[in-house]
């Protein structure tokens, strides 16, 4: 077992160092950088000048070359130095990393919540009016693009309702100890965990529901109702327990896409994580930062796979006997 | 609690013009027409039949574990020590089930939930009945095992089901039915998916267990060696129905029905060596275009005028023999006539 989770973990190494060599050169291929940029917004146009700046900043050098010494300063936890901030990448990053987790742990957990609860209720009760209002609402809900979704809900509960507040993460100005603090940016959550849950609530009910009934034609939750389990028991630790495992594959693969869908739902809430921070930085063309979000993200997405993979080891038996 | 006073001749299961019908978008077939059999302590019943004759759902009715839908008690009673089980709440029949009867059925290798240890399984079964601690119902999973003859039964506990051969698992489903106590024990098809060799003695083990609890057995198969071994009596189904019912000994010495008859001559022997099996022509009827007169006219190499016109009833041909057969009546008044004459 601790064998398998070791081979797993060295398994992050070569995929990190393919994304960033994929992100490096696709940057590179891009018209314009920072050092246009800045150039261009303190009207440097001396040759001389530019030359000395290229030189400074090292762009003067054959991209290979670049590469391999970010690749070395990655290696040495350094992802380089914004001009913007003022501040090294990496501090920057993790400044903003935590919202960012905590929405989409939050959207995660809305989204397993209810899509297994929906997907089960609907398998229960299937070919009823509740199977087909789940189905209705899970095919509306995947069909809703998440940034209409989020500013819907806040039309609706923020501006009309006034239940919740509009966008960021904490109320300016209050301060209300560490206890009163996580309840203010547990209200300020609320919108934006359940517009980006949604979605995947509605693939994990769909999928949910065709699992569990196949699961039912089992023959094994045949030997469970012959035992004399209720039907609910049978449910919840038969079919439930077997039906939760493409589940589990499939959350693997969101994890990534729940990432990328919390850039949009970031900038729709004004929420201040690193899904913002890529949006400006793309705009300012504030490279090493872009890079640094990537890398990190990509870091992030790849660890909680593995994580998933592990669980999923837990989960079922005839994969760990392999 | 009242004790259940049984007279001495009582079944203990009685099924009663037991009627099961699939309702589908063909309409509604009749997939059990008025079966009735009963079933004695200690006594082992055989149930014969190719497949879709009824025997599973049979089985399955008295469980109340029908696929429903399609299929669906239309009729007929069950009584199990004088009590009818299709009137039970589910409540009353979780109780009943695993209990006062279990079932093993064909495959034990999907029968065994794939993701929990067989440990786990068998406490559960063993809690869900008895209201004792998870420790003592671990000593009883492990002594359950040791009475299935499963070696290293302690250690066994922790294993999943994938960790297991098919004897191994159907062991252990015999385990989970009888840890219990159940008065009565329906095996379907229990040998149908093991190697020859694992037969023999998951049959032995059943009868075993049969002799030191006094249960009831049923054993659905469509292997007649099976029935040889195990059985006391056997019904024989067809289509649906009943065709014939006789003690073990008497069927297989002769058979009156012509469809147990094709039976036994489809079925290999030593003291038949080098001659050719008989197979029986064609195929059994769709259910939802059963021919009138006998479901069987149109493979019975007897079949006359009145087969074709008239559907045959069961009647008592020989002592503590019947059979619905115009053929086997007819042959049998010949017999008389001879001996008369």
């Amino acid at each position: 077992m601790r064998r398998i989770i070791i081979r797993r973990l060295l398994q992050i190494i070569p995929l990190i160092l393919g994304v960033i060599v994929l992100n490096f050169m696709l940057i590179h291929l891009a018209p314009g950088s920072l050092f246009d940029v800045m150039t261009s917004e303190q009207q440097v146009t001396d040759p001389a000048m530019l030359d000395q700046l290229r030189h400074t900043y090292g762009v003067d050098q054959p991209t290979s070359v670049q590469l391999a010494k970010y690749i070395w300063s990655v290696m040495r936890l350094d992802l380089g130095f914004s001009y913007r901030q003022n501040a090294p990448v990496l501090d920057v990053i993790l400044e903003q990393l935590p919202s960012t987790v905590i929405l989409m742990l939050s959207a995660t957990g809305i989204a397993l919540l209810v899509g297994i609860t929906a997907g089960v209720l609907a398998s229960v009760k299937v070919n009823t009016i509740w199977d087909n209002l789940i189905s209705l609402g899970a095919v509306f809900f995947f069909a809703a693009p998440s940034f209409w979704l989020g500013i819907m809900m806040t039309v609706l509960f923020a501006v009309k309702l006034g239940w919740f507040p509009v966008g960021g993460m904490r109320t300016i100005g209050s301060d209300q100890g560490t206890f009163g603090d996580a309840l203010d940016v547990m209200h300020h959550l609320v919108l934006p965990a359940t517009a980006l849950g949604l979605f995947y609530a509605a693939t994990y009910a769909r999928v949910m529901r065709a699992s569990m009934l196949e699961v039912f034609r089992l023959d094994f939750v045949r030997t469970a109702r012959a035992k004399g389990l209720s039907r609910s028991r049978v449910v919840i630790s038969h079919v439930m327990r077997n039906a939760l495992l493409p589940i589990v594959t499939l959350l693997g693969l969101q994890l990534g896409t729940i990432l990328g869908g919390s850039v949009v739902i970031e900038a729709v809430f004004s929420w201040p994580g690193i899904g913002s921070l890529l949006f400006d930085s793309v705009m300012s063309r504030n490279f090493p930062m872009v890079l640094g979000v990537l890398v990190l993200g990509s870091l992030l997405v790849a660890v909680s796979n593995a994580a998933v993979d592990l669980i999923y080891l837990r989960l079922d038996p005839r994969i760990r006997a392999r | 609690m009242a004790a259940i006073a049984l007279a001495p001749s009582a079944p203990l299961l009685e099924i009663d013009k037991l009627e099961v019908s699939l309702f589908t978008r063909r309409g509604v077939l009749p997939a059990i027409d008025g079966l009735s059999l009963t079933v004695s302590a200690g006594e082992t019943l055989a149930i014969v039949g190719e497949s879709g004759c009824g025997k599973s759902l049979a089985a399955l009715s008295v469980m109340r574990l029908l696929p429903e839908p399609p299929a669906k008690i239309v009729g007929g009673a069950i009584r199990f020590m004088g009590r009818d089980l299709a009137g039970l709440s589910d409540r009353e029949m979780q109780r009943v089930r695993g209990k006062d009867i279990s079932m093993i059925f064909q495959d034990p290798m999907t029968s065994l939930n794939p993701v929990i240890t067989i440990g786990d399984q068998l406490i559960e079964a063993i809690r869900c009945h008895a209201d004792v601690s998870r420790k003592e119902a671990s000593n009883r999973a492990v002594e359950m095992l040791r009475r299935v003859r499963i070696p290293d039964a302690e250690r066994r506990l922790n294993d999943y089901p994938h960790q297991m051969s098919g004897g191994m698992s159907q062991r252990v489903m015999i385990a989970m039915a009888i840890a219990c106590g159940p008065k009565l024990l329906i095996a379907d098809e229990p040998t149908t998916a093991l190697d020859v060799t694992i037969q023999a003695q998951i049959l032995d083990l059943m009868k075993d267990v049969q002799t030191d609890t006094g249960m009831g057995l049923i054993i659905i198969t469509h292997d007649l060696g099976v029935v040889a071994e195990t059985a006391d009596r056997v019904v024989v189904m067809y289509a649906g129905r009943k065709v014939e019912e006789a003690p073990v000994e008497g069927l297989f010495e002769r058979p009156l029905h012509r469809y147990t008859r094709g039976l036994l001559g489809a079925t290999p022997s030593a003291q038949r060596q080098g001659d050719r099996l008989v197979e029986i022509t064609g195929s059994v009827p769709a259910l939802e275009n059963l021919p009138t007169g006998c479901a069987f006219q149109n493979r019975c190499p007897d079949a006359f005028d009145r087969c074709r016109a008239e559907r045959p009833v069961l009647k008592p041909l020989l002592p503590h023999r019947t059979a619905a057969c115009f053929a086997a009546e007819e042959e049998l008044s010949r017999d008389v006539a001879a001996i008369g004459s």
